[in-house]
């Protein structure tokens, strides 16, 4: 074993990867060496000197960051040479560093402060004036106190390394170096506030958060960010039952250390002014404020009625895709106890041909972690930066590795690494553009077309970048085609799966997904859906998606969730079909319900209620709730199993959200093995007419996120709305 | 961000970038070819210069050798469009352009007279009469060190350290260039003939 080496630390031999410098070693083994500068996932900068450590024949101390362990090695991490040496380091860098800890927000979480508690001296030796530096105006998201700044430059090196558009630089030289922008100028990349934990001392902050609360006030409650399917773990710090703020929680097979700023300031939603305080009733078309009890009585009653006399299939039900698994199972036994088997939470698909053929769930097909090392990703239709932040990071690092990232999309978005081949369509569709990498994949390995599109490749004139995308996915181990949300809004997204099936059958490629919401994959588990039960069983009747529900202008429709229909349904006539019913009960935490429905049901957010949510990779993750639930609202799956006693159902006794779970697993353990139905389709001729692209920007993507003032004024957040700077 | 939408991209082909391609994103995409800069002919040429000495991917080395063509090109300081144009033609984000411009002292980032001068008065130039030569271009200019004439002629800059020309000390830069053995008269014959 070449590459091992031997190191000694503090008299304790270790093992060493050659390459390694002295502090990996030293984390891995629990020997601590302080350190601002040094971060795991940051290139090594070895510019604070804070992890001096002795090094036997070596003249001076050493830097622990960026000293490679080699044969034999000795290191010291507390001889009296190191001590002295991180003492002199504290010591000069509270020379300019403010004594404002009462009045600084990172006070009591400050590594700086925590570390002047180890090295630091009691009595300052300086009597000079403190440097003072002018704070900089990064945007809403992020504060600044520049004074504090100790150089470390881990923001600098994330901007640089992490997001791949260095925003943040280091200013000037000498005693007048500032981290800052040099001009007026907002940090503006959809990860960007990863930088307030990154800073070791209180220079960047959480602007929103700033002077709210003291960090030991707060108690940390793990929970799952529902905004996109990624599942990222974060936590909330909440202060008397209210949520202050969102912060990472680190899972390395999920999110690593990072969240996106979608993920840590959405919480401003839970608080926002129209959030429901009450149930209410419409009486004489206008709405009137009542108990849970007489509300909840009246939707029973409403819709008893209707299924007694019209049928269960005049009632639809349609959920949001980030509700929680507990809730979809609920909800959706709700509906069927009723007759009905309308239920869809695939709120912004408008193509069901070939729904049976769908997978168990869309899955990405490789886990998140291994996305990093793929060696090839076609992605189609997708603005995989905005929709899926922390997914692009990912194949952002596979990129920077050497693997093959191209893109077939409408229109040219912005990728921060390198990109082997973009097809970018204004006027022709991305369905050409697939078909001719299809036509070039099968020309190249001399197998015949799959059936399926076997009459238009045959017309498909590939040019050299549709053959280097065939011939990138034919090369490497971990292939894949990954179909975004773009493509599944698209009015032929049943063409563009067959197309995109078919190439990875030639190819050997996998076929992923990337599904949109939060729990998109735990509805389809669930079996949410109008043709599925749980498990994926194929029901005998399948009832109407959610396209057709509002087509057909139901009798009835459960609204489920932060569902605001002009905003996050694609159907067309929603506002018709929902005015003409003659019963809408909506379970919202926004009183922009209140718009269309006749019962309004105020219910708990992401972080109000316990629940379970399955990523993009299968992976099911259940936290409890966080924060008190704002006004008289209830967490939805409470508010279900009550509406599923008051309309008589079976199986309703549930006194906590894990006995739900645990009733999805039973079901899931008794129901049959799920096989895909395979397509039988064949893609004769292309739609007519021009592509129809559905982009949902960022900040727009779901309620809660509409509602997050932080967000709505980022630059990102002001363009979306058309609004000025 | 603008530049995302590209008319041009119809083919997919064509428009898509080579392979390999380093995509940086606003930066790329903000550099149409073919977009007049505002950088004269003389600095893109000096800049391609430079760019030829170091590896591809090693863009950033000619940042130096760029700002100084720059400046000298458009009178003495950088102006914010000035650098953004350096960035925008090496491809580097602005940031890394402004991170140093204002680390060396030989660049100015406000404005300032189009003529540098720099007057030695370290050791072996203040033995020489350096500072009795630098009081002469202050009263001369009227204008004390760190300071530009109001006609924007002359920018009398601080200079920190020895400019390494003791052998034939005083010595001043004008415009980085060197002038020794300085006298009055001496001085006097330089500024006239820098307008």
């Amino acid at each position: 074993m070449s590459d091992e080496v031997n190191i000694e630390v503090n008299g304790v031999p270790m093992k060493a990867r050659k390459g390694q410098m002295v502090i990996q070693v030293t984390d891995a083994n629990d020997v601590y060496v302080p350190r601002f500068c040094y971060h795991e996932k940051l290139p090594i900068a070895a510019n604070c000197r804070m992890c001096l450590v002795e090094v036997e024949k070596a003249p001076k101390p050493m830097p622990a960051c960026a000293t490679p362990v080699a044969e034999g090695m000795k290191v010291f991490t507390k001889s009296p040479k190191a001590i002295a040496a991180q003492r002199a380091v504290m010591e000069f860098l509270l020379i300019n560093h403010p004594l404002d800890c009462p009045i600084c927000d990172q006070g009591g979480e400050c590594e700086l402060q925590d570390l002047a508690m180890g090295f630091g001296r009691d009595i300052s030796r300086y009597s000079e004036r403190k440097r003072v530096v002018k704070d900089k105006n990064l945007g809403p998201l992020v504060s600044t106190d520049m004074t504090r700044c100790i150089h470390c430059t881990r923001c600098v090196r994330f901007t640089q390394d992490v997001q791949g558009f260095q925003e943040l630089g280091t200013v000037g030289r000498g005693e007048m170096t500032e981290i800052g922008t040099f001009i007026e100028k907002s940090v503006d990349h959809e990860l960007s506030a990863n930088i307030i934990d990154l800073c070791p001392v209180g220079a960047l902050n959480n602007k929103p958060y700033r002077y709210r609360a003291r960090a030991w006030e707060m108690t940390q409650h793990p929970l799952i960010s529902p905004h996109d399917a990624v599942g990222t773990n974060i936590y909330a710090h909440v202060l008397r039952g209210r949520v202050m703020r969102i912060v990472p929680r680190a899972n390395e097979d999920v999110n690593e250390t990072w969240i996106a700023d979608r993920d840590r300031f959405s919480y401003q939603g839970i608080y926002s002014e129209d959030r429901l305080l009450k149930p209410s009733i419409r009486e004489n078309g206008v709405l009137q404020e009542t108990d849970w009890e007489t509300a909840l009585q009246k939707v029973a009653e409403k819709l008893g009625r209707i299924a007694k006399q019209h049928g269960g299939g005049q009632i639809g039900a349609v959920a949001s895709p980030n509700s929680t698994l507990e809730e979809l199972f609920l909800l959706s036994r709700v509906a069927r106890g009723l007759g009905s088997a309308n239920l869809d939470h695939r709120l912004r698909r408008s193509d069901f041909r070939d729904e049976e053929s769908d997978p168990l769930f869309p899955s990405l097909g490789v886990s998140i972690k291994e996305l990093e090392t793929a060696n090839s990703v076609l992605v189609i239709g997708s603005n995989i930066r905005k929709e899926v932040p922390l997914l692009a990071h990912r194949i952002r690092k596979a990129a920077l590795k050497g693997g093959k990232v191209s893109f077939i999309n409408a229109k040219r978005y912005d990728y921060l690494f390198p990109v082997a081949g973009y097809l970018a369509s204004n006027g022709i569709g991305s369905l050409d553009h697939l078909i001719a990498v299809a036509a070039a994949a099968i020309n190249a390995s001399g197998k015949t077309a799959p059936a399926s599109i076997a009459s238009l490749v045959g017309q498909a004139q590939p040019n050299d970048t549709h053959k280097a995308i065939a011939q990138q996915l034919s090369e490497g181990e971990r292939r894949l085609i990954l179909l975004g949300a773009i493509a599944q809004r698209d009015p032929a997204f049943a063409d563009l799966r067959l197309v995109a099936g078919a190439l990875a059958e030639v190819t050997g490629a996998t076929l992923g997904y990337l599904p949109e919401g939060g729990n998109a994959v735990g509805a389809h588990i669930v079996g949410f859906l109008p043709g599925r039960s749980i498990g994926g069983g194929a029901m005998s009747s399948p009832g109407l998606n959610v396209a057709d529900m509002f087509a057909a202008k139901l009798k009835a429709y459960i609204v489920f969730g932060a569902v605001e229909p002009k905003l996050d349904i694609a159907a067309e006539n929603v506002s018709a079909a929902l005015e003409g019913a003659e019963f809408v009960v909506a379970l919202s935490p926004y009183s922009t319900a209140a718009q269309f429905a006749d019962v309004v049901l105020p219910i708990g957010t992401f972080a109000e209620t316990a629940g379970t949510y399955v990523n993009l990779e299968g992976r099911w993750q259940s936290v409890p709730g966080a924060a008190s639930p704002v006004g008289e609202s209830r967490p939805g799956w409470k508010v279900l199993r009550v509406l599923g006693n008051l309309l008589n159902l079976p199986g309703f006794e549930y006194t906590a959200a894990d006995q739900v779970t645990a009733d999805i697993r039973k079901a899931l353990d008794e129901s049959q093995t799920f096989t895909a139905k395979p397509v039988t389709r064949t893609l004769q001729a292309k739609a007519a007419g021009a592509p129809v692209v559905r982009d949902v920007p960022i900040y727009q993507v779901d309620a809660m996120v509409r509602r997050s003032s932080a967000l709505q004024n980022t630059r990102e957040g002001r363009e979306e709305r058309g609004v000025g700077a | 961000m603008s530049g995302t939408q590209d008319p041009g991209s119809n083919d997919g082909g064509k428009s898509a970038p080579e392979l390999n391609e380093i995509d940086t994103g606003e930066v790329a995409h903000d550099a149409p070819h073919g977009r007049k800069s505002i950088l004269s002919e003389h600095a893109r040429h000096e800049i391609d210069h430079w760019l030829t000495k170091f590896p591809p991917d090693r863009k950033r080395s000619a940042v130096i050798a760029a700002l100084r063509a720059v400046q000298h090109d458009i009178g003495g300081y950088l102006t914010k469009e000035s650098m953004d144009a350096v960035a925008e033609y090496i491809g580097l984000p602005p940031i890394q352009v402004y991170e140093v411009a204002t680390f060396y002292s030989m660049f100015e980032t406000k404005p300032v007279g189009r003529h540098s001068i720099s007057v030695c008065t370290n050791i072996s130039c203040m033995l020489c009469g350096g500072e009795e030569m630098l009081s002469h271009v202050e009263k001369r200019l009227g204008i004390k060190v760190g300071e530009s004439t109001p006609d924007g002629r002359f920018f009398l800059k601080r200079e920190e350290e020895c400019l390494a020309a003791c052998n034939n000390a005083p010595m001043m830069m004008v415009d980085h260039v060197y002038f020794e053995n300085l006298t009055p008269e001496k001085i006097d014959e330089i500024l006239d003939r820098h307008k």
